[in-house]
């Protein structure tokens, strides 16, 4: 029998998988993919992953999606921003940030389109990224795969990639570990040379269709598809975590 | 101290730092009353909200100092946007944490404090004066985040008493005590002033707030202004939580020359007694509304 699925439920249970093997560390996760990802991975096989409600609290059990404690759960511990610092300064935290623009070495770019001075296009700015990438593992989640993310040379480095840690060594490079980027159309990862290439297909996607939205030269050679979402994932993600089906508007079909 | 007095106080060419986070417990009345004075080329330290926003959209600001302009709900603010593309301010953009150890290492009196985050990214391009700093210990190398000192810190809590003990009464201190340290003088504005002796005295409820309440002690404080409502439209919680509909108001009147004269007249015109005028009004105007709707 096979069981229908969605890209965006693929998407998250790639997402959730960022997280396997992680530990007892903090779960940062910016954007709705990510966020039920952490979700799905704790509720599965990272039962110690430490969610937060996005506010001030940690928590046992969540709020509701999208909410803080206010709105229910069960609360664990206290942690107001200035203890986020200290947490991910501690490296017990993984992320999966999302990217406005992403190159060839992992560089992300959250801050500005254009010179910085005056840029094209001011956004969110470089945020938590230089102190997350240095500090611990850093996925990225990016919902729209396609040239102008995926670019030669990001406009800012805000999140650091494999050739910049690896040139400035030292306090930039010992704990910098970017691990997967996950796609609306693939799971990418790093070659030992620190650049992307592509893990996975999503299922109904080629590697070609991912060349063609890559705005550099990607290596797909031993590109596997990804894989579906069990049927517990799916019950989970459907029934318990996202009934309202939040993931629907971030990423299509 | 009134509003005005406070006002006054503030010179051209000042630091300021400005406490709360993002579009949370800002001190909105004291930023709303410097923007009734003349004072100009202000640098601006902040965790940016719509207090940039409006400091920027009236001319105010030659430098921001910041480790992000957001309105939570709203990625981005719009003036500050602005204020960025047409290349209007000087700017000093910060990783968080960076920002947060030049916080620290201001209330601290220390030149600077040693952080790994902005290492190898372009914060290091965009701050050409950064520098790093090698460890005595190791051969590690790490950012030297200098001190973010301040001329005067503002900074808007639940309660404080007339001396300037402040206290606040929801789930995030943000990092209010940190600007107070860290500046010359602190100006302190909330909700309700209250006698010392009721900071912990049980409320009407029966229950007390902790003693892990009391933030800011009075040898920080300069000066306390009682603002009811000051952190309008930001959150207070618990007394009020941000003011969607107004930020929104507010963001798309940013957005157009004409809607934003006449959002200042509305609401920025006529001290702040006005503006809580104006937004209470539109407040009954937005709930007849909406009765009519459901009629």
């Amino acid at each position: 029998m096979t069981v229908e699925f969605t890209r965006a439920e693929v998407c998250i249970a790639a997402a959730s998988d960022s997280w396997r093997g992680a530990g007892e560390v903090l779960a940062h996760a910016v954007g709705t993919v990510p966020v039920i990802g952490a979700r799905l991975a704790r509720l599965t096989h990272s039962p110690d992953l430490v969610l937060s409600d996005g506010e001030a609290f940690f928590m046992s059990e969540p709020p509701p999606l999208g909410r803080t404690a206010a709105h229910g759960g069960v609360i664990e511990a206290w942690v107001p921003f200035r203890g986020v610092f200290d947490v991910l300064q501690s490296g017990r935290r993984q992320s999966m940030m999302g990217a406005s623009q992403l190159d060839r070495y992992g560089n992300q770019n959250i801050s500005a389109i254009g010179d910085w001075r005056r840029p094209k296009r001011q956004l969110i700015g470089v945020r938590g990224a230089p102190g997350n990438t240095v500090n611990h593992r850093t996925n990225y989640w990016v919902a729209r795969h396609s040239p102008k993310v995926f670019v030669e040379r990001v406009d800012i480095v805000s999140g650091v990639g494999n050739d910049r840690a690896r040139a400035a060594g030292g306090a930039a490079l010992r704990f910098h570990d970017l691990g997967v980027v996950v796609t609306d159309l693939a799971v990418l990862d790093y070659a030992p040379d620190g650049a992307l290439r592509i893990r996975s297909v999503h299922p109904g996607v080629t590697v070609e269709e991912v060349r063609r939205n890559t705005g550099f030269a990607i290596d797909g050679a031993d590109a596997t598809e990804t894989r579906a979402p069990t049927p517990e994932e799916l019950r989970l993600i459907r029934e318990v975590i996202d009934p309202s089906s939040a993931r629907a508007r971030e990423v299509a079909g | 101290m009134s509003l005005d007095d406070f006002a006054g106080t503030i010179e051209s060419g000042m630091t300021i730092g400005i406490g709360g986070w993002g579009s949370r417990r800002k001190p909105m009345a004291l930023v709303r009353a410097l923007l009734r004075t003349d004072v100009r080329d202000l640098t601006v330290v902040t965790l940016g909200g719509p207090d940039v926003g409006l400091l920027c959209a009236a001319g105010k600001v030659r430098k921001l100092v910041y480790g992000f302009v957001s309105l939570d709900s709203i990625p981005l603010d719009p003036h500050f946007r602005a204020a960025r593309e047409s290349g209007a301010v000087e700017i000093a953009e910060y990783d968080e944490g960076m920002y947060v150890a030049g916080l620290r290492a201001a209330a601290q009196r220390l030149d600077f404090l040693p952080t790994r985050a902005g290492l190898a990214s372009d914060v290091l391009t965009m701050n050409p004066d950064l520098r790093t700093v090698a460890s005595p210990y190791s051969d590690e190398e790490y950012v030297a985040m200098p001190a973010l000192r301040t001329d005067a810190a503002l900074i808007h809590l639940d309660r404080a008493d007339a001396a300037g003990n402040g206290q606040y009464l929801g789930p995030d201190p943000y990092f209010d005590d940190l600007y107070a340290m860290g500046a010359d003088r602190c100006y302190l504005s909330c909700e309700e002033v209250v006698p010392t002796e009721r900071l912990l005295a049980p409320g009407a409820d029966g229950r007390a707030a902790p003693v892990q309440s009391l933030l800011v002690g009075r040898m920080y404080v300069t000066g306390v202004i009682e603002a009811p409502g000051g952190a309008h439209f930001t959150s207070c919680a618990p007394a009020y939580e941000r003011d969607e509909a107004f930020q929104k108001e507010y963001a798309t009147a940013a957005k157009d020359p004409d809607a934003w004269r006449a959002f200042q007249e509305t609401y920025l015109s006529t001290g702040e007694d006005g503006y809580r005028a104006a937004v209470e009004s539109r407040a009954a105007a937005a709930a007849s509304g909406a009765n009519e709707r459901s009629a």
